[in-house]
């Protein structure tokens, strides 16, 4: 997307400045610059610990940093989060609870309505179209606790679409997903990827690498490079969370060179 | 059973009592459907002895001030609602305290409860009386009180069922989405109070907890949705508090505690068949 064909080219889907956060004295995050343009396809990378869900809830506006500033879609995340879709990890749910994949998917609707009555017609028809495109028409009316990890995530997915987002947030969606089944779901983001900005979380870099354009490393400090960067050494490097670590204590304060 | 069916006929208190207890079986279902979902038995039994205390204070009230016109059930209603606002507060100020406010509110409730009623001159409510219940109290004006209490409830909870759910299941989405979270934790709180008041009469304070559970647990057998989960458990806890109160009064019983070992050994039957039945199928 150019400048000349966009004169009034939509802001730059986050934009990260400066930003320092700490749980008490415990610091999480350090210097952190990033920028995701408008349309792009991006993974968070990084160990346990690394901060990563940090950065995610702080992209939420769940948390605010201790310094620098934080914009999403241009505005304040707290703004920017009717036109944000997440997808959160599955197994934070309760999964006995009584709700019918229909149900979940309309709680993506919530911010677009008025906060009291019944759904309308329209919400039904958003859910519906959300659920088929993320291929899960036929799971609507099934008991959430019935289904597998990925028609799960699938839903899960379904609901941040019926939020209409112009941004989608998932953290690790491919999670503990059999390989075939995870290529079907980055299948569906590539697909999604053509109409929104799509940013995942996920632990495994040798996956992520071959299908987003941009990876985001987070182990306190944050740096950026295309997927393009993460070829062989390094992938095999990153595919173990041990070596992760060791990866990370190398890089140190100095930099965070994979180039 | 046909001499609790004459006795119906003969008695206005049992008839009232039948009614109070099948009325409250609907507030029940459909809020205890919200407590269990949302795991927060151990609040609503913290609400529950909290009410204790209210009552407690006015009957002290009436018999000290000569206030004729406060009803214990509105004191009921004083301390359900501030309780479930503290508790409310408690978890959006100190999340790691909230388990330490909640244990407080339970005991303090209790002690008050049991301080006030000590202390009220002239005829000694029976302390036994709120704590396990007991029907022959729904008089005319308490029977009034707690219709008006059981229409607020659902009314509450009909108009606001989408934003409950999506709080019960899923809080951090919900907030995402714009659901002002804090609010509707807190009304669920309140709405929990509330219905804790219309069963307190019926089961008491102790075993209210037990008629706001096991109904949810046995229809979470066979429910896919929330609202058929609220339905079944309103027409158990309706046979159940109906039934406690024919066997309770046909066998000189304490209604309360028989309406709760009832629900207690169905839960248990409903959870021993499904394991029955899981293993067939394997």
């Amino acid at each position: 997307m150019s400048a000349e064909l966009h004169p009034h080219s939509p802001p730059p889907a986050i934009c990260i400045r400066d930003v320092a956060f700490a749980y008490g004295r415990h610091e999480v995050l350090r210097d952190v610059d990033l920028d995701v343009a408008d349309g792009d396809f991006v993974s968070i990378i990084g160990p346990n610990g690394g901060g990563k869900t940090t950065l995610l809830r702080l992209i939420l506006g769940l948390l605010h940093p201790d310094r620098g500033s934080v914009r999403v879609l241009g505005r304040a995340p707290r703004d920017a989060r009717l036109r944000v879709g997440y997808m959160p990890q599955h197994a934070n749910l309760d999964p006995m609870f009584p709700v019918t994949v229909l149900d979940v998917v309309l709680m993506g609707r919530l911010g677009r309505r008025l906060p009291f009555g019944p759904f309308t017609r329209k919400d039904t028809a958003a859910a519906l179209e959300s659920l088929d495109d993320a291929g899960a028409a036929d799971l609507r009316d099934r008991p959430f606790s019935d289904l597998s990890g990925g028609q799960r995530q699938r839903v899960l997915i379904a609901r941040a679409l019926a939020c209409t987002p112009d941004l989608l947030l998932l953290d690790e969606p491919t999670a503990s997903l059999d390989p075939g089944v995870q290529d079907d779901l980055y299948e569906l983001l590539h697909r999604l990827n053509e109409r929104m900005t799509v940013i995942l979380v996920s632990h495994d870099v040798s996956v992520v690498s071959r299908h987003v354009r941009q990876v985001i490393c987070v182990n306190v400090e944050v740096a950026q490079h295309p997927s393009t960067a993460i070829t062989g050494e390094l992938a095999r490097l990153f595919s173990s969370d041990a070596r992760l670590v060791r990866h990370d204590h190398d890089t140190g304060h100095g930099g965070h060179d994979h180039g | 059973m046909g001499d609790f069916l004459q006795a119906l006929n003969d008695f206005a208190f049992l008839r009232r009592a039948l009614f109070a207890g099948l009325m409250a079986s609907v507030a029940c279902g459909v809020v205890g459907t919200y407590v269990v979902t949302r795991r927060i038995t151990a609040i609503a039994g913290s609400l529950a002895h909290a009410v204790l205390g209210g009552m407690g204070a006015a009957y002290w009230l009436r018999a000290t001030r000569g206030w004729e016109w406060l009803h214990p059930l509105h004191g009921a209603v004083a301390a359900a609602v501030v309780g479930a606002l503290l508790l409310g507060l408690a978890r959006a100020r100190l999340r790691e305290r909230e388990e330490t406010v909640i244990s407080a509110l339970w005991a303090v409730g209790m002690a008050a409860g049991i301080l006030f009623l000590f202390q009220t001159p002239g005829y000694k409510a029976d302390l036994m009386t709120y704590l396990f219940g007991n029907v022959v109290l729904v008089d005319a004006g308490a029977m009034r009180l707690l219709v008006g209490l059981d229409l607020a409830v659902l009314l509450v909870a009909f108009l606001f069922y989408n934003p409950l759910l999506a709080v019960c299941f899923d809080e951090e989405f919900a907030r995402l989405r714009g659901v002002n979270v804090s609010f509707f934790y807190t009304l669920l709180l309140v709405l929990s109070a509330l219905t804790i008041v219309t069963l307190v009469y019926v089961v008491g304070v102790v075993l209210v907890i037990a008629l706001l559970t096991l109904p949810v647990s046995v229809a979470g057998k066979f429910s896919a949705k929330l609202w058929q989960m609220m339905v079944g458990a309103a027409l158990l806890s309706g046979v159940f508090t109906t039934a406690g109160l024919a066997l309770g009064y046909g066998a000189d019983l304490p209604v309360g505690a028989v309406t709760i070992l009832l629900a207690a050994a169905v839960f248990l039957a409903a959870h021993a068949g499904a394991g029955l039945l899981r293993r067939r199928n394997r």
